[in-house]
């Protein structure tokens, strides 16, 4: 296989949230899908190490945050796209009673 | 993939089959373990397991225990027990268990006696044991014989990318071929508990799963403790993981597509009458969980790990694979696979489950995994509650 290496995965078209795969700069990125094969254009606003996450569009307070095609928990701020995603605002739904 | 592996084992008196041949000197307490260690002093080439139990416990946690130590002893990794405790009772109710697979079994107590003459009497019996299984030999084996575990650690985002999935190939692989892998991690299931349930092969083994992973987050929810201050944790947070749930689809992404036929107590060992892939009710700890799969009567186990865990087990070699190059880089002498690659598109995901089956193979066939070589011999029993 002779593909560029992506700079940053999802896991589903439709996702919203990126993984970078390298250490990133802010800038334009190229990434794939890894169920669809599908290539992927995003634009990074922070730097992030390798294997965090970043948005791939706007989300609101309160809105899931989807990763694998399922949810996997709640912006806890309002977020834009390109940003950095980590515990600062983001947390489980699941474990409601447990907050940072 | 190519052709068919050469797959060689130990077969025991009861059938089932081992790819190690250790010698166990097996401590009954916590108050044993200074003679056990002695012994294996003594006979270089046997090995002493040490542990921090086995006294003033009761109910379904004493069970445990020595459930814990009797599949220990009965894993098909292990050729021949030599058993210690501080008293005979339990002691021989442990050797026993044992001994009901046809293989080699001593017990020796310590009341009465002391420390020195137990040492003396169990150093003549090790001896005995070690010569003898350095006699079996190697026999021609299938994967059908050779009961696979897999637990992962030091997860980060790379886990469900890479060494998660690859994992997964050869999970589909070794049912396929008629074998048995367990899995567990009971909390870490969160959030994706329903995918598991989905796969359940029947309304009973569904059932029997959904009430075990409801107990067991009621369990940890009655302590009142805010579970975001150890799942996920700080390594998991450092490698990019935000959530339980998050943490909870790449666990799940290393159990492979197949249905699971059963669900496990802690220890407990799969039907044998039913390969397949069976769910563990286990802690998500590295060493607890391991152990447990163990004495359950897996002899290989898969950890693909993120960050870098560097978890062995004395009786079952721990293969370790991680998709993070930085981890791969750093913590060499901890990692038996790299597929790292798959990040970059270097190969595919199939590609990488024959990697991970080469891997296997030669583990199998007695190369020893990073683990071994490295001496890590986790051994750690899981308490259900407080002791009496």
């Amino acid at each position: 296989m002779s593909v560029t290496p992506p700079q940053f995965l999802l896991h589903h078209d439709g996702d919203s949230v990126g993984v970078a795969v390298q250490d990133l700069q802010p800038g334009t990125l190229q990434g794939r899908s890894v169920k669809q094969g599908t290539e992927h254009t995003a634009i990074l606003n922070q730097a992030i190490p390798l294997g965090h996450k970043f948005a791939l569009m706007d989300l609101a307070e309160g809105d899931f945050i989807i990763k694998y095609g399922v949810k996997v928990g709640l912006a806890s701020a309002p977020i834009k796209k390109g940003d950095y995603i980590h515990t600062h605002n983001m947390r489980s739904y699941r474990w409601e009673a447990s907050r940072a | 993939m190519g052709s068919k592996p050469r797959l060689t084992g130990f077969r025991r008196p009861n059938g089932t089959m081992g790819i190690r041949n250790h010698v166990v000197i097996l401590p009954l307490d916590d108050l044993s373990n200074a003679a056990a260690e002695a012994v294996a002093k003594v006979i270089p080439g046997t090995m002493a397991l040490p542990h921090a139990f086995g006294r003033l416990q009761f109910g379904e946690d004493l069970e445990l225990t020595f459930q814990t130590l009797i599949g220990t002893g009965r894993n098909p990794n292990v050729a021949a027990v030599v058993v210690i405790g501080i008293e005979p009772k339990w002691t021989q109710k442990v050797a026993d268990g044992i001994a009901s697979t046809g293989k080699p079994v001593a017990a020796f107590s310590i009341e009465g006696k002391g420390d020195l003459y137990v040492i003396a009497e169990a150093s003549r019996v090790a001896a005995q044991f070690l010569m003898d299984a350095s006699e079996i030999q190697r026999e021609p084996a299938e994967i059908g014989d050779l009961m696979m575990s897999i637990k992962c650690g030091e997860s980060d985002t790379t886990s469900g990318l890479g060494s998660c999935p690859t994992t997964s190939q050869a999970v589909d692989r070794w049912v396929a071929a008629g074998g048995t892998v367990i899995f567990g991690e009971t909390s870490e299931l969160t959030g994706g508990e329903n995918l598991i349930a989905d796969r359940c092969i029947d309304d009973a083994c569904r059932n029997l799963f959904q009430s075990t992973y409801d107990n067991y987050i009621k369990v940890i929810e009655s302590t009142g403790a805010n579970l975001l201050g150890s799942q996920p944790t700080q390594g998991n947070i450092a490698g990019g993981l935000t959530t339980i749930e998050e943490k909870a689809l790449g666990n799940i992404a290393k159990t492979g597509s197949v249905p699971v036929v059963g669900v496990l107590k802690p220890a407990q060992a799969p039907d044998p009458s039913k390969p397949g892939l069976y769910f563990m009710d286990s802690s998500s700890a590295a060493a607890e969980c391991i152990t447990l799969m163990a004495a359950g009567g897996a002899v290989i186990h898969l950890f693909p790990t993120g960050q870098g865990n560097v978890i062995g087990n004395p009786i079952e070699p721990v293969l370790k694979l991680t998709a993070n190059p930085k981890t791969a880089a750093s913590m060499r002498e901890h990692i038996d696979l790299d597929v790292s690659g798959l990040l970059r598109y270097e190969y595919n995901l199939e590609q990488a489950g024959d990697m991970m089956m080469d891997v296997i193979y030669r583990c199998v066939n007695g190369r020893l995994a990073t683990a071994e070589a490295m001496g890590h011999r986790e051994f750690t029993f899981t308490k259900l509650y407080i002791s009496a």
